[in-house]
């Protein structure tokens, strides 16, 4: 099966796919730290994407009352944009600590490179 | 006259008298630790830069052999990781169920259910928010204290004590004082655009949280516009002026007061027996917007957590303080 026909037939779930993948390389293949936080940042979308990807119905409606229906078949799966909501401000929270360790950790060793930090660290044990 | 003064100064009350007034360490002298007074000017700058060579000499990658090698086995392991990563990801999309079709397996019961009975159950239109903030409102509940948690540690991490004697830490005090200094920046474009949009940032969120139970939006996305009406008067006028209305005093009784009544608000099935529990606040109608019971005081505590945490993140990283 090749990628176009993923990306005809699941073209949100594909892309999700590849921007987790982006992300995640990010995260092993770069040395900076600001870019790690970046590519946790761009999985967390990644899987905001795929949530709300589950969550869609073709032809129904966003999930809020409208002319008193109340026929479930009518409306779009509401959990799985409750879930994203929760995902968001776990995000949120998580790269603001990221951002504060790394700040305390240039202000220690000047460098945001990863193996200079660990270089120094090592050398400061050794000393 | 002075002969006294010495006898009293060199007796125990005197002592005292001057351990109480702070001038005096009864274990000066005494100790065998000592704060090390050499400074920065007693090295030889040509000893430090052969230290440091080395130094380099032992940890440099391009003179040790061995980690070099490590670092090549290290990218290409991970390069090989990632492609088979995304690989495996990509395969396992085909075999998903079809996008958008009403029998996928997520479209269960459970959405059902709280689509169908919400109504009556929560009081609330937008199914989202009566699903967040009261089938599972503990879940919110913990959303807001995981906010507020990673404030805390932000400012564990970046807050600068007033009492703080290591000599880096005082220098980073002063750069943050420095920069509070020349403030307002008086930036003319800034304060006239923020004069406009400032006001409209907290009417537009405000308006969001209040009708949380009635279109898109609830106390998250309320909050954030909130925090950002907060940021931009904070960036165009200084902290001079934002100090006259958002201290630290005021997040703190804001967060505590909005955790506080959200946990008694939805704590208190525990203790009546969790299961069936009758709520005697009515749910007016449905539509309305005093409507659906205690989702619009939820709305309203997450909301203002939100705009604290917001306000707070932005504060701690600009100058690690409030």
């Amino acid at each position: 099966m090749s990628i176009s026909v993923l990306f005809a037939s699941h073209l949100e779930e594909t892309v999700a796919m590849i921007l987790f993948g982006i992300g995640f390389s990010l995260l092993l293949l770069n040395r900076n730290l600001i870019k790690k936080i970046m590519g946790l940042n761009i999985m967390d979308t990644a899987v905001y994407l795929f949530l709300t990807a589950k969550g869609y119905i073709y032809g129904r409606m966003v999930p809020i009352l409208t002319d008193g229906i109340t026929d479930p078949n009518a409306y779009t799966n509401p959990i799985p944009d409750g879930l994203v909501l929760t995902g968001i401000v776990v995000s949120v929270s998580v790269s603001a600590l990221l951002l504060s360790l790394t700040i305390r950790l240039y202000d220690r060793y000047h460098t945001l490179d990863l193996d200079k930090i660990i270089m120094e660290w090592r050398k400061e044990e050794d000393a | 006259m002075s002969r006294i003064r010495d006898n009293y100064k060199s007796s125990p009350a005197g002592r005292f008298e001057a351990w109480y007034k702070d001038g005096y360490d009864p274990m000066d002298d005494r100790m065998d630790i000592h704060i090390p007074t050499q400074t920065e000017e007693d090295y030889d700058p040509a000893d430090v830069i052969a230290e440091l060579d080395l130094e380099d000499t032992v940890y440099d990658r391009t003179a040790n052999r061995a980690l070099r090698i490590s670092g090549y086995i290290y990218k290409i392991l991970s390069i090989v990781l990632c492609v088979v990563m995304i690989g495996v990801l990509i395969w396992m999309v085909q075999y998903l169920p079809a996008f958008g079709q009403p029998d996928n397996p997520v479209n269960n019961e459970v959405s059902a259910r709280y689509i169908g009975s919400g109504v009556q159950e929560t009081g609330a239109i937008n199914f989202v928010t009566g699903m967040i903030l009261d089938y599972r409102a503990f879940d919110t509940f913990g959303e807001s204290c995981v906010l507020f948690i990673a404030t805390i540690c932000v400012q564990i991490l970046l807050r600068y004590d007033e009492g703080e004697k290591d000599p880096e830490n005082v220098r980073r005090r002063h750069q943050a004082a420095t920069d509070r200094l020349f403030e307002p920046k008086n930036d003319i474009i800034l304060q006239k655009v923020s004069v406009v949009l400032v006001p409209l940032l907290f009417i537009f969120g405000i308006y969001i949280i209040l009708n949380g139970h009635l279109s898109p939006g609830g106390g998250f996305s309320g909050g954030a516009v909130i925090g950002a009406g907060l940021i931009l008067y904070l960036c165009s006028y200084g902290y001079s002026k934002t100090e006259r209305f958002f201290t630290i005093r005021t997040f703190r009784i804001i967060s505590l007061a909005a955790l506080i009544t959200y946990c008694l608000a939805k704590s208190y099935s525990f203790y009546t027996g969790a299961n069936h529990l009758e709520s005697h606040i009515p749910l007016g109608t449905p539509g309305a917007i005093l409507s659906s019971g205690l989702i619009l005081v939820l709305n309203i505590c997450v909301g203002s957590v939100v705009a604290c945490t917001m306000y707070a993140f932005y504060t701690l990283f600009r100058k690690g303080d409030f």
